[in-house]
């Protein structure tokens, strides 16, 4: 019987490649379960959860707020906005209050890298990382990978791009690390503005290049420029990156083989992907979605296992 | 110490021709019947009853895989993790007549799950239950079994195994003692 090596989802970075193969293995049955008319299952029908979103988020909260019901879990929700951390009360306060409630599972975004890592190490209860800073998002690279897998196969020798705002996002960053993790081959194309120093160390290649870098890979995840997390422009303007850096039906049509298109949304239409090809039938941004559910479900029940009930 | 045989591979193939004889007998042609084997080990007998019932002319048979662990009541209830296996239902259960399939009825705990796991295919006219082996007086709760193939008594702690296939045997059910 097989069970994950941490009893937190803090980041890709602390998994394994088994971790990452039991949880695909578990969101495959949960997707089948989420096909079903009735799609839900009594698993989690004595573990509350609290959705912590110190962050805005559309998908991914309600995302995980579907896993969570659709195991049957008590589900309360926060958001800093309507919150006392307004008032001035600290991260580890608020949560230890929450938890004073009998709250078993955190799930939190956060605006600071590493405070999914510091509220694991500060609190009583199993956490999950749905985002923190530029840091780590690991449900949505996991997601990304389990998508590439249903229409790839074993993502060994696989080719895959990431390209855009590498700089800001924490969805590369994970997406780098399953990736890698899996045995694919993984390049980076963005302006050198958006690229982070040495990220090669992560065993990754960089271009420049968009053309050259879409004809190198069998599937190309196109990431948002974070114009939120900007204080600098890092490039002239919008109008300027797209011309370098956007996906047209025209450049796709361009290439010598059919790939795959991903994205983790939001979509800024016209700007790093134009509608064309957010529609086409190369794009599997709606199967992410759906495979969103599956793989929070997944992680979410893998790790209330670990929640053992002590029989009396 | 060896392991008690308690049916060997010819008592096998009599109850299973016995079951199929009963099955046919209530069911008709099966039009409106659904066999669901129940992970992992109630689809190996499912699939023999598959090969039997063809023989004796049962065309067109409705079939499906069912696994439970979602709906078992022991999640979070032992060390080791309870980790699902495959579910092919590619069959509607709505007002049909469905029959659950197991090897060995325990405490029927098992059972419990599958009459809440079958649910979210939707509302069947009717379930019942058919296994193999049926470990009397160990029931924790009240199930038994519709289509019985012999019934065996044994302790809490031994175990009873059912064996298909595997090089040199051919089928046996055989008992494990705890102590052994």
């Amino acid at each position: 019987m097989k069970t994950l090596s941490v009893d937190h989802l803090l980041g890709i970075k602390y998994l394994t490649a088994e971790d990452i193969h039991l949880i695909f293995e578990t969101a495959t049955h949960f997707k089948e379960v989420i096909n079903r008319p009735i799609k839900k299952v009594p698993s989690l029908r004595d573990i509350t959860i609290a959705n912590l979103f110190f962050e805005n988020s559309t998908r991914t909260k309600l995302s995980f707020e579907l896993a969570e019901k659709r195991l049957s879990a008590d589900v309360i929700n926060f958001s800093a906005g309507q919150s006392s951390v307004q008032k001035g009360e600290t991260l580890v306060d608020t949560v230890n209050n929450i938890l004073a409630m009998k709250v078993d599972m955190i799930v939190m975004r956060h605006p600071y890298p590493g405070a999914a890592h510091f509220l694991s190490q500060q609190v009583n209860a199993s956490i999950i990382n749905a985002g923190d800073g530029t840091h780590e998002h690991p449900t949505q690279a996991l997601l990304d990978a389990f998508s590439l897998q249903e229409k790839l196969g074993d993502l060994e020798g696989k080719r895959i791009a990431i390209i855009g705002d590498i700089l800001h996002s924490r969805v590369a960053l994970s997406n780098i690390y399953a990736l890698k993790m899996l045995g694919a081959e993984v390049r980076l194309c963005a302006p050198k503005s958006l690229l982070p120093k040495h990220i090669e160390s992560l065993g990754v290649s960089v271009s420049t290049d968009l053309m050259s870098t879409l004809n190198w890979c069998d599937a190309a995840n196109m990431l948002r420029v974070q114009n939120e997390r900007m204080e600098l422009n890092y490039f002239p303007s919008t109008r300027e990156y797209s011309q370098y850096y956007g996906l047209t039906l025209e450049r796709l049509q361009q290439l010598r083989k059919e790939i795959i298109i991903l994205h983790p949304g939001p979509i800024n239409r016209g700007v790093e992907i134009t509608s064309a090809v957010a529609d086409s039938s190369q794009a599997i941004i709606l199967d992410q979605v759906e495979n969103g559910v599956a793989i929070r479900m997944a992680v979410i029940y893998l790790l209330a296992s670990k929640l053992i009930i002590p029989v009396a | 110490m060896n392991p008690k045989i308690l049916l060997d591979d010819k008592k096998i193939e009599i109850i299973l021709h016995r079951l199929c004889c009963q099955l046919v007998e209530q069911h008709g042609d099966f039009s409106n019947t659904v066999l669901v084997g129940l992970q992992p080990r109630g689809t190996l007998l499912l699939d023999r009853l598959k090969l039997m019932l063809s023989g004796m002319k049962v065309m067109n048979l409705k079939t499906g895989k069912l696994d439970t662990t979602f709906f078992r009541d022991d999640f979070r209830r032992k060390e080791e993790p309870l980790n699902a296996r495959s579910t092919e239902m590619n069959v509607a259960v709505e007002g049909r007549d469905v029959i659950l399939i197991d090897d060995v009825l325990f405490t029927g705990r098992s059972i419990r799950s599958a009459l809440t796991a079958i649910d979210t295919y939707g509302r069947p006219k009717s379930i019942e239950l058919l296994v193999l082996i049926d470990r009397r007086f160990s029931r924790h709760l009240p199930i038994q079994p519709d289509y019985l193939g012999a019934q065996i008594d044994a302790l809490q702690g031994d175990k009873v195994r059912v064996v298909w296939d595997e090089d040199p045997i051919k089928n046996i059910v055989y008992l494990e003692k705890q102590n052994a």
